[in-house]
């Protein structure tokens, strides 16, 4: 036996249609005077009119990534590959290499020779700045990728990662780095590792 | 017809008058389209289309988005023209045309201006006691006529039949075999049903249709659309709506499931049907069902504004200019005649707003809702009507 399904209880005037049609029309026809005729406000218009409007994006946009520097201009980048790892588009290229003879840096860390990210495969998850261990790359910028007619161009490299700004125009991170020698320094230096 | 004017004559006037009344079809229906978009857009918060533009004078112009129903048409016209393989050719290429030409016929007999004298175009005419219109003029300072029409005048209507409203009905009633054979050509078991809906819910309102207007008729006592509107000249108060309110919902509810527009759209259902009957037309062929639908709508306003607006009549405006009280405003023929057809395109526009308004304002019925609806509430309200006009008239003259 099926279950008995209780039918809605409906007003006389629901019953009878027009009413209820002339209500909805009183509706419709409202929001349309008000939308035509109110042009100085464009009414409750919501539509974006995209290329001539663009909507604000929100503080936190992911938007096309950028590569902090540090106070010499060089990448804060260690080529840790941590990134590259996290990616789940796969779509950063990374080749590490030693910081050349005389460098303080050599034996501490590696550099990025060469640091390339797909911005058509990336899905910008944001995975990338989140596994940074060195607020190296970022995704602060509030660009988006802007359209071109090649692939080639949605593959930025290092140099061009390294100029984008963020959106408050700094090519740097607010975050301060501890060098190797200065007394904030977390890890193990020269000095200290009995080489 | 005076024996005055020669078969040439008549020929012309009637050219003329065709070409006015499918001029303004065919301006009027690319405009719906067109208003169809941006109303259903400002009704929904939106902007709705308002892109394609035209380089002219090295700028930009896009008039309000009025040019995509010209972008639409082109690629109508250069969309391929797909058969079905297995689809009656003849047929499938027939039914389009099935479904266009009555649409356009029924439009033949609405009266879209009063009868227009050619050779009075400048002066002021008035009615004469007996009826007949006359030039007026101050005669020893009271108006009066002073010499009569020199011909009769010939009416703004292209056909003036004494079947009059008939013939839109039986024109009607030939759209149905449009939308069934289209469905039936196309080899399609999607067109086939659609094609049957459409029959079924077409058929069954066209007795509804018939017989709201039946009320009207009775009291105008007669068929000839010009009449009807000569009859309602005399005050807002005698216009149609006011005497046949009844009569007026119901033919409207009838006449927009005639046109098979939503909420009456079952014919054809995306998620049921695809495109009903026209699944299987592309290219122009659909073009002429999409433009029939249009030809029905304004068809649908313009006997609405005909039978229950006072069609060309214009309140206070009489044949000599505008009456109010003691009043008098002298317009020449020729601005009286201009007045009263710039006031049947107002009344028909509005009318087609109103049905946009309501086809954006509702959802759709299911099938078993519209034909209850027609069979268990239209037609008997429809007959309910008629017998109360009956008895009030006959108690009226008793
Ligand atoms: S945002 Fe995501 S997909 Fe894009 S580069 Fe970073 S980790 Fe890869
Ligand atoms: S950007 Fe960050 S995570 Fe990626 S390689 Fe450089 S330091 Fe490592």
């Amino acid at each position: 036996m099926g279950k008995p399904v209780k039918r809605p209880e409906q007003s006389r005037s629901e019953q009878a249609f027009l009413p209820e049609i002339a209500k909805g029309l009183r509706l419709t026809a409202s929001r349309f005077f008000k939308n035509t005729f109110s042009a100085a406000e464009k009414g409750d218009i919501a539509t974006v009119r995209y290329p001539e409007e663009q909507r604000e994006y929100p503080e936190r946009f992911r938007g096309v990534h950028r590569l902090t520097q540090r106070e010499d201009g060089s990448p804060r980048c260690v080529a840790c590959l941590c990134c590259s790892t996290a990616c789940p588009a796969q779509c950063i290229h990374i080749e590490p290499a030693e910081y050349g003879d005389g460098d303080p840096r050599k034996g501490y860390e590696k550099f990025p020779k060469v640091f390339v990210i797909d911005e058509l495969r990336c899905i910008f998850c944001g995975m990338c700045v989140e596994a940074c261990p060195c607020d190296a790359i970022r995704m602060d910028t509030g660009i988006h990728m802007p359209p071109a007619l090649e692939r080639d161009a949605f593959l930025l490299d290092k140099e061009v990662l390294l100029r984008v700004p963020a959106a408050d125009g700094s090519v740097k991170s607010a975050n301060p780095r501890h060098e190797p020698g200065d007394h904030t320094y977390p890890g193990i230096d020269r000095d200290r590792s009995g080489h | 017809m005076s024996a005055s004017l020669s078969v040439g004559q008549a020929l012309m006037t009637a050219a003329g008058k065709s070409t006015f009344i499918l001029g303004l079809v065919f301006a009027i229906a690319p405009l719906l389209v067109w208003a169809e978009r941006r109303q259903s857009a400002m009704i929904q918060d939106r902007v709705g289309p308002h892109r394609a533009s035209i380089r002219l004078f090295g700028r930009e112009w896009r008039f309000l988005g009025l040019l995509h129903p010209f972008a639409d048409s082109l690629k109508m016209v250069w969309k391929e023209d797909f058969v079905p393989p297995g689809a009656d050719k003849i047929l499938h290429a027939f039914a389009p045309w099935i479904s266009l030409a009555p649409a356009l016929l029924g439009l033949a007999i609405i009266p879209f201006g009063p009868a227009i004298y050619f050779e009075h175009l400048g002066d002021t005419l008035m009615l004469s006691p007996e009826g007949v219109p006359c030039v007026a003029g101050l005669a020893s300072g009271v108006l009066g006529c002073t010499a009569a029409a020199s011909q009769l005048g010939t009416e703004l209507q292209v056909a003036t039949l004494d079947a009059g409203i008939l013939v839109f009905f039986a024109a009607g009633g030939l759209g149905v075999v449009g939308a069934a054979l289209g469905g039936y050509a196309s080899n399609n078991k999607y067109s086939l049903l659609g094609g049957m809906r459409a029959a079924g819910q077409m058929v069954s309102y066209e007795v509804t249709l018939g017989l709201t207007l039946v009320g009207p008729l009775l009291v105008f006592g007669t068929l000839r659309p010009e009449e009807m509107v000569r009859w309602q000249s005399s005050s807002i108060f005698t216009w149609g709506f006011v005497l046949q309110p009844l009569a007026f919902v119901l033919y409207f509810v009838a006449a927009m499931a005639e046109t098979k527009r939503v909420p009456f759209d079952v014919p054809e259902g995306e998620s049921e049907l695809v495109g009903g009957y026209f699944t299987e037309y592309s290219g122009m062929k659909f073009g002429m069902f999409f433009f029939a639908e249009y030809v029905e709508v304004i068809g649908l306003a313009a006997i609405a504004a005909t039978f229950f607006f006072g069609g060309w009549q214009i309140p206070l405006l009489t044949d000599a200019g505008f009456v109010v009280g003691q009043l008098h405003l002298p317009l020449s023929h020729g601005w009286v005649t201009a007045l009263r057809v710039g006031g049947f395109v107002v009344k028909v526009l509005a009318l087609i707003w109103l049905q946009l308004m309501v086809r954006w304002s509702l959802p759709r019925f299911r099938y078993d809702q519209i034909m209850r609806l027609c069979w268990r509430y239209l037609l008997p309200l429809s007959l309910v009507n008629i017998v109360i006009t009956f008895l009030v008239i006959v108690w009226l003259r008793s």
